[in-house]
C-alpha cells in the first residue's frame, strides 16, 4: 500500500495503481482523451500530464505506476501550461465543427477544451483533412474531427477481439481506418462509446437529435437473455437511442449492436388498434371492447382443457404472470413459455440458470460450451469470456457449431456424441476440466432445443458432477438462454400445470381439433402453419407490440407494449430481477399488457385481482418471493433434474443464424436489416434485382 | 590531438580488410576469452569506471546501464540489442565501423552481452544500410565458423547468438522502444516508460540497448585498461569518439579523436577548416540535427564533449559536426530541419504529431519572412508546449533547433519578417 502525496494532501493507496486513479481516488480530476478503465494504456494523449518531484518532465499520470513517497502536483503552472498545449494542439487541426457535430453536448473535447484550453486559437495554417472511412452500417465517420487518441483500436483488438481497426501512417497522417471494410463484430457500436469526440458517431442516430432534447430513462435490455442495463433516449415518444449503462455484473459499461441500435424497430410494424379477423377472413380495425365481446363469445362455454397459451421471448413477468392467472381461471394447464422447445426442466432451479454467474466467470479456468455460441446468443457473456481468456491461465472447449468466438479453444465434436464421451471422462479435455479448479459448462438452447434434450440436459448435469463444477461457493453449471422472458416464465411456472400440454401438444392439438383457442402472448416464433389457417384452426389471440408472424395467423389482435414502453419485470438468465422502467408511451391505443388481461378477464368473467401495478407485483412476490430481490442473485441449490435417455445423434446448432434478426423488434429494424446484408447474414438468393 | 597508438577504429577508412583475417591483425578477438573470463560483475565495474557514456547522443552512463540488468537469472532470457539504425541527420559514424570494422563491434556484443547475461544479440541496422548489413552478416558468418560466436563462443565456455535485423528506413526506429517494437514486428512507435526495456524489453524480456560505437569500443577499454581510457578526455567526459565532420568544410570526414577536443581545432586539424577560412563561419550544430546550433562566436572556444556543449545549451549528441559557412540560409536550414522531424514524427502522441507540423509550417513562412514578429515567440512557445510534453525524444529534437536559431539568429528572423513587409508595401 504505497503512500504518496497528491496536492499536499496524503493518501494510501493500492498496489498496482496508476497516478492518475490514485488522483481520482484523492479527489483531484485529471483531464484525459486516450486513456479508458477498461482499456490497456495508450498514454498517447498527453493530456493527463502531471508533474511529479524528482522527475525533469511531467509525467503521463495515466501510464505512471504510484510509488512510496511520490509527489504529485497536479495544480501548478506547468501542469497547466502542458494542459493549455496538449489542448491547442490538439485543436489546431480539429475542425471545431461543433454545430453540425452529433458528438456536441457529450464531448470530452468539447467539455475539456472549455475546462483547460485557450479561448482563442494561435493557428494560423490550414486545417488539416482527413478522408472519411467507411466502417459498415452503424458507425459514422468524420476523421477530420479524430484525435488519434487510439481508444477505437484498443477497444476492437481487446475488448471486441476482432482486428479490423488500426492506426495507419505517421505523424501528421496517421489515421485510424478499418482499410473501407465494416467493423464486423456484434460490440462495434461501443467504439462510438469510446470515442472521446465526433470522429465515430452512430450511423443511424445521425443528426436526429441533440442529447439536451432526450428524456433519459433508465431501463432493461430485453434483445437476449442477459439483460443488459441500458439507457433508453427518447424525445416525445420516439425512442432515439439506447446506450449502456453501467453494470459491473453484468455487462460493465458495452451492450451488443443489436441492444443499441434495433430501437428504430419500437417504431415499425407497430400495432397500434385491436383487430378482429371479419367474415371475409381479412383483419379489421375494431375497438377494445368489440375485441374482448369477440374473444368472450368464442371462450364462453368452452373447457378449460381445449383452451392453450404461449407466451413469447420477450414478454415480461407480470403480463406471464397474469396470463397464467386468467388461463388458470378458465380451468386451462396447457400453458408453455418455451417457444423453442428448449426442454428445460423448472423442477430445480440451478437446472436453468447461468449459475456461475457473468461476472463469475472472471473465476473460472476451464470452460465448456456445449451447443451455443455466446457470441450471437450472449454478447456480453462471449465479452466476459473474452475478458476472462486475456486474463490468461483458462481452458476452453466446444462442443456445437465451429464459430469464432473471438478467443481460441478447442474443438471438440459437433453434437452429442462428443458430449457423452467427455461424460465419461475420455478425451484430453476431460484432463483440462479435472485438472481446473473452477470448471464451468455453458449449455445453449441448441443443445436442449432439440426432442433429446432432456437427456442432454441429464448428461450435461452428470459431467458437472463428475468434473467438480459444482462445490462450495461455486456452482459451474449454467444455461444460457436467448429469450428475455423465458426465466421469468420458468420461475412462475408458466409451464403445463398437471395434465396440461406442452407446445408441442398445443400445437398438436391445433391440428387435430382438441385445442380450439390459443392465446399467443408476443409469441412469434413458433411455427404459424401448425395452428392451421384462419378460420380453420383454433380460435387465435394474438397479444404483442408487432404485426410480425403471429399478428399474421391472428384472429383478435390485442395491441400491446414493447420493452421501452412499460413498466416491467424481467429475470435474466442469471436469475436476477430486474426492473425496466417505462420510457415512451405505446402507440395509438395499445396498452400495457397487464392491463390488457386485467381488462379482458373481467369480460370472460374470470376478474383478476388486481387494479394496480403494485397490487400485481405483490401477488406476483406472494406467488415466488424471488422476485422480490431486485437486482440480486440468489444461488439456486443443486438438485435432480433432466431426463437420463438416449441422445441422438444430430449435431448441435445454434438457435440464432442471424444475429441481426431474432425478434420482432430486431426484425421490424431497418439499421437491423443493413446489418444483415452488410455482413452477408440475409438469405441467399432473395434479392429480385427491383429490390432497391 | 590522439596520438595513433590510442586510437580504437584503425580501419575507420577501410584502408585494411575488414574481414576478420584483417581485424585479427588489428587486435580484435585477440584473447576475447580472457576478457569473458574477468566475470559479469568485473566487466560491469570496469565500464562504470571507465565513465564511458553511451555513443549514441543521450550520454548515458553505459556501466550503470548494464547494471540495471537482472543479476540473477530467470526463466525469461535476457537480450542485448545493438541500435546500429544510424539515421541522425550528419551523422556517419556507426557506418564506417559497421562496414570497414564489423568484428570489432561482434567482439563488443559478446562481451557486453555476456556482462549483462544476455542469451542473444539482435543487431537492428538501418535498412538503407544495405551495403553495411551485408558486411555484418558476412562478418557475422565468419564468426561463427571460427567459434567465436554461437556455442562455447571463443572458448569461454559462453552460447551466445548473433542475429541482424534490417531495419525499413524509419527514423524513429532509431529510438530504443519503437526499435524493439520494430524488432518484434509491429509498427514502430515508442513504448510508453516505464516500463523500461532493462525490466520489459524486447518479448516482455530483460534488454539493454546500445550503439554500435558504445559496444564496440568496449573490448578494446577492458584490454587497454579503465585508466588508459580515463587519461583521455576530461572527467566524466572519457575516452575517444568518432566525430562525423560535414558541411561546409574543405574535408568532409568522420574521424576519431579525443574528448573534448576543441571544436575549432576538430575542423581546422582534420576537416581542412571552414571554407573560405574560421571567419567565414557562421554557425556549427554540434551534435547532429537535432541539438541546438553554436553561433560562431562560441564555436571559437567550445570543447566538444558532453558537459561543455551542455553548458552552452547544445549538446554533443552522436558528435555529428554539421559546419555551415556564411554562404548558409541558416533559416532555411533549420526549417528543412523542422521538416524533417515532422515527416519523421510517429504520429503517436500529440504534441509530437501536430507541433512538428506546426513548427514546420511558421518555418517556412519564416524563411521569406511572411509573418508577424509576433509569431516568433508564439513559435517559441510551442517549441516549448512540445518539448519535454512527448512520449520519446523525438518532440525534443524537433524543437530544440529552433530554439537554438532563434537563440542565436533571431534579429535575422525579425530582419527578414520586416525586409517582406516593406516590399510588400512597397508593391502596394
Amino acid at each position: 500500500m504505497p503512500k504518496l502525496t497528491i496536492d499536499g494532501k496524503e493518501i494510501e493507496v493500492s498496489d498496482g495503481l496508476t497516478v492518475l486513479q490514485a488522483c481520482e481516488l484523492a479527489g483531484v480530476e485529471i483531464p484525459r482523451f486516450c486513456y479508458h478503465d477498461r482499456l490497456s494504456v495508450a498514454g498517447n494523449c498527453r493530456m493527463c500530464l502531471v508533474e511529479m518531484e524528482r522527475a525533469p518532465k511531467p509525467i503521463a499520470s495515466c501510464a505512471m505506476p504510484v510509488g512510496e513517497g511520490m509527489v504529485i502536483k497536479t495544480n501548478t503552472d506547468t501542469v497547466r501550461k502542458a494542459r493549455n498545449g496538449v489542448m491547442e494542439f490538439l485543436l489546431i487541426n480539429h475542425p471545431l465543427d461543433c454545430p453540425i457535430c452529433d458528438q456536441g453536448g457529450e464531448c470530452d473535447l468539447q467539455d475539456q477544451a472549455m475546462a483547460y484550453g485557450f479561448d482563442r486559437s494561435r493557428y494560423q495554417e490550414n486545417k488539416r483533412a482527413v478522408t472519411e472511412k467507411y466502417m459498415g452500417p452503424l458507425i459514422k465517420t468524420i476523421m477530420t474531427r479524430c484525435i488519434q487518441c487510439t481508444r477505437c483500436v484498443r477497444f476492437a483488438t481487446e475488448v471486441a477481439g476482432v482486428e479490423e481497426i488500426g492506426l495507419v501512417n505517421r505523424g501528421e497522417h496517421a489515421e485510424i481506418t478499418t482499410l473501407e471494410k465494416a467493423v464486423n463484430s456484434e460490440l462495434s457500436g461501443n467504439m462510438v462509446d469510446v470515442c472521446p469526440v465526433g470522429a465515430l458517431t452512430s450511423r443511424p442516430y445521425a443528426f436526429s437529435a441533440r442529447p439536451w432534447e432526450l428524456r433519459k430513462t433508465d431501463s432493461i435490455d430485453v434483445m437476449d437473455a442477459v439483460g443488459s442495463n441500458v439507457r433508453i433516449d427518447t424525445r416525445g415518444r420516439e425512442v432515439m437511442r439506447v446506450l449502456p449503462r453501467l453494470h459491473e455484473q453484468i455487462n460493465e459499461e458495452w451492450i451488443s449492436d443489436k441492444t443499441r441500435h434495433a430501437c428504430d424497430g419500437l417504431a415499425r410494424q407497430r400495432l397500434d388498434r385491436p383487430y378482429l379477423r371479419n367474415g371475409e377472413g381479412r383483419l379489421e380495425a375494431v375497438s377494445w371492447a368489440e375485441a374482448f365481446r369477440a374473444i368472450s363469445e368464442r371462450l364462453k362455454g368452452l373447457d378449460g382443457g381445449k383452451i392453450a397459451a404461449v407466451a413469447g421471448d420477450l414478454c415480461d413477468a407480470e403480463s406471464m404472470f397474469a396470463l397464467k392467472q386468467l388461463m388458470n381461471g378458465l380451468g386451462s394447464q396447457n400453458l408453455d413459455c418455451r417457444q423453442d422447445g428448449a426442454k428445460l426442466d423448472a423442477s430445480c432451479r440451478a437446472g436453468y440458470l447461468f449459475n456461475t454467474t457473468i461476472a463469475g466467470i472472471e473465476q473460472a479456468d476451464a470452460v465448456l460450451l456445449i451447443g451455443t455460441n455466446p457470441r450471437w446468443e450472449a454478447a456480453m457473456v462471449n465479452a466476459r469470456l473474452r475478458k476472462r481468456f486475456l486474463m490468461g491461465g483458462i481452458k476452453a472447449g466446444l462442443i456445437g457449431q465451429r464459430v469464432d468466438l473471438t478467443f481460441p479453444y478447442d474443438y471438440l465434436g459437433a453434437g452429442p456424441d462428443s458430449l457423452a464421451e467427455l461424460a465419461e471422462g475420455r478425451g484430453a479435455f476431460a484432463e483440462v476440466l479435472e485438472k481446473a479448479e473452477r470448471p464451468m459448462l455453458i449449455l445453449g438452447m441448441g443443445a436442449l432445443a432439440r426432442d433429446d434434450g432432456a437427456a442432454v440436459l441429464a448428461t450435461a448435469r452428470k459431467l458437472a458432477e463428475r468434473f467438480g463444477m459444482i462445490g462450495e461457493g461455486w456452482n459451474g453449471f449454467n444455461v444460457l438462454h436467448t429469450a428475455a422472458g423465458r426465466v421469468a416464465g420458468l420461475d412462475l411456472g408458466f409451464l403445463p400445470g398437471s395434465g396440461g400440454r406442452d407446445l408441442e401438444g398445443i400445437l398438436q392439438g391445433a391440428s387435430d381439433g382438441t385445442i380450439a383457442a390459443v392465446y399467443l402472448l408476443g409469441a412469434d416464433e413458433i411455427d404459424m402453419s401448425r395452428l392451421g389457417r384462419p378460420g380453420e384452426g383454433p380460435f387465435v389471440i394474438y397479444q404483442g407490440h408487432h404485426g410480425d408472424a403471429g399478428a399474421h395467423r391472428a384472429d383478435v389482435i390485442l395491441p400491446g407494449a414493447a420493452y421501452p414502453e412499460k413498466n416491467a419485470t424481467y429475470v435474466n438468465t442469471e436469475g436476477r430481477v430486474q426492473l425496466a422502467r417505462l420510457a415512451s408511451f405505446p402507440p395509438g391505443e395499445a396498452r400495457e399488457d397487464w392491463t390488457i388481461l386485467r381488462a379482458l378477464s373481467e369480460t370472460v368473467g374470470q376478474r383478476l385481482p388486481y387494479d394496480n401495478l403494485g397490487e400485481l407485483r405483490q401477488a406476483l412476490i406472494e406467488a415466488n418471493p424471488l422476485f422480490a430481490a431486485i437486482d440480486q442473485i440468489e444461488p439456486a441449490a443443486w438438485g435432480d433434474f433432466g431426463q437420463a435417455g438416449a441422445m441422438g445423434s444430430e449435431p448441435f446448432v445454434s438457435p440464432i443464424g442471424n444475429f441481426y434478426m431474432t425478434d420482432p423488434i430486431s426484425r421490424a429494424s431497418e439499421t437491423m436489416a443493413e446489418c444483415t446484408e452488410a455482413f452477408g447474414l440475409g438469405a441467399k438468393g432473395e434479392a429480385t434485382g427491383t429490390h432497391g | 590531438m590522439l596520438s595513433d597508438k590510442d586510437r580504437i577504429f584503425t580501419n575507420l577508412y577501410g584502408q585494411d580488410d575488414w574481414s576478420l583475417a584483417g581485424a585479427r591483425k588489428r587486435g580484435v578477438w585477440d584473447n576475447t576469452k580472457k576478457l569473458v573470463e574477468l566475470g559479469r560483475e568485473n566487466i560491469i565495474e570496469m565500464v562504470k569506471e571507465s565513465g564511458l557514456r553511451g555513443r549514441g547522443g543521450a550520454g548515458f552512463p553505459t556501466g550503470l546501464k548494464w547494471s540495471f540488468m537482472p543479476k540473477e537469472s530467470s526463466d525469461r532470457p535476457a537480450y542485448l540489442v545493438v541500435n546500429a539504425d544510424e539515421s541522425e541527420p550528419g551523422s556517419c559514424k556507426d557506418r564506417e565501423i559497421l562496414r570497414n570494422d564489423p568484428h570489432r563491434l561482434l567482439e563488443g556484443c559478446l562481451v557486453a552481452g555476456f556482462a549483462m547475461g544476455a542469451k542473444a544479440c539482435y543487431i537492428y541496422i538501418r535498412g538503407e544500410y544495405f551495403h553495411e548489413g551485408s558486411q555484418v552478416q558476412k562478418a557475422i558468418d565468419e564468426a561463427y565458423e571460427a567459434g567465436l560466436i554461437g556455442k562455447n563462443a571463443a572458448g569461454s565456455g559462453y552460447d551466445y547468438d548473433i542475429y541482424l535485423h534490417r531495419g525499413a528506413g524509419a527514423y524513429i526506429c532509431g529510438e530504443e522502444t519503437a526499435l524493439l517494437e520494430s524488432l518484434e514486428g509491429k509498427k514502430g512507435q515508442p513504448r510508453l516508460k516505464p516500463p523500461f526495456p532493462a525490466a520489459v524489453g524486447l518479448y516482455g524480456c530483460p534488454t539493454t540497448i546500445n550503439n554500435v560505437e558504445t559496444i564496440a569500443v568496449v573490448p578494446e577499454i577492458l584490454r587497454r585498461g579503465v585508466e588508459w581510457w580515463t587519461g583521455l578526455g576530461r572527467p566524466n567526459n572519457t575516452g575517444t569518439k568518432i566525430f562525423s565532420i560535414s558541411g561546409h568544410v574543405n574535408k568532409p570526414l568522420n574521424v576519431e579523436e579525443e574528448m573534448g577536443i576543441p571544436m575549432k581545432e576538430l575542423i581546422e586539424k582534420h576537416a581542412g577548416g571552414v571554407t573560405g577560412g574560421w571567419d567565414n563561419l557562421l554557425a556549427v550544430i554540434p551534435g547532429g540535427s537535432s541539438v541546438p546550433c553554436l553561433p560562431a562566436s562560441t564555436c571559437s572556444t567550445i570543447l566538444m564533449d558532453f558537459d561543455s556543449l551542455r553548458e552552452a545549451q547544445s549538446g554533443l549528441g552522436t558528435a555529428a559536426v554539421i559546419v555551415m559557412d556564411k554562404s548558409t540560409d541558416i533559416v532555411a536550414a533549420i526549417a528543412r530541419l523542422s521538416h524533417f522531424y515532422m515527416h519523421e514524427s510517429c504520429g503517436q502522441c500529440t504534441p509530437c504529431r501536430e507541433g512538428t507540423g506546426w513548427m514546420y509550417r511558421v518555418m517556412t513562412r519564416m524563411i521569406r519572412g511572411d509573418a508577424e514578429v509576433e509569431e516568433i515567440d508564439t513559435l517559441l512557445d510551442v517549441t516549448y508546449q512540445v518539448e519535454g510534453h512527448t512520449i520519446c525524444a523525438l518532440g525534443d529534437a524537433a524543437a530544440w533547433p529552433i530554439q537554438g536559431l532563434l537563440r542565436h539568429f533571431r534579429p535575422e528572423v525579425e530582419r527578414r519578417i520586416l525586409d517582406f513587409k516593406k516590399t510588400q508595401q512597397a508593391a502596394e
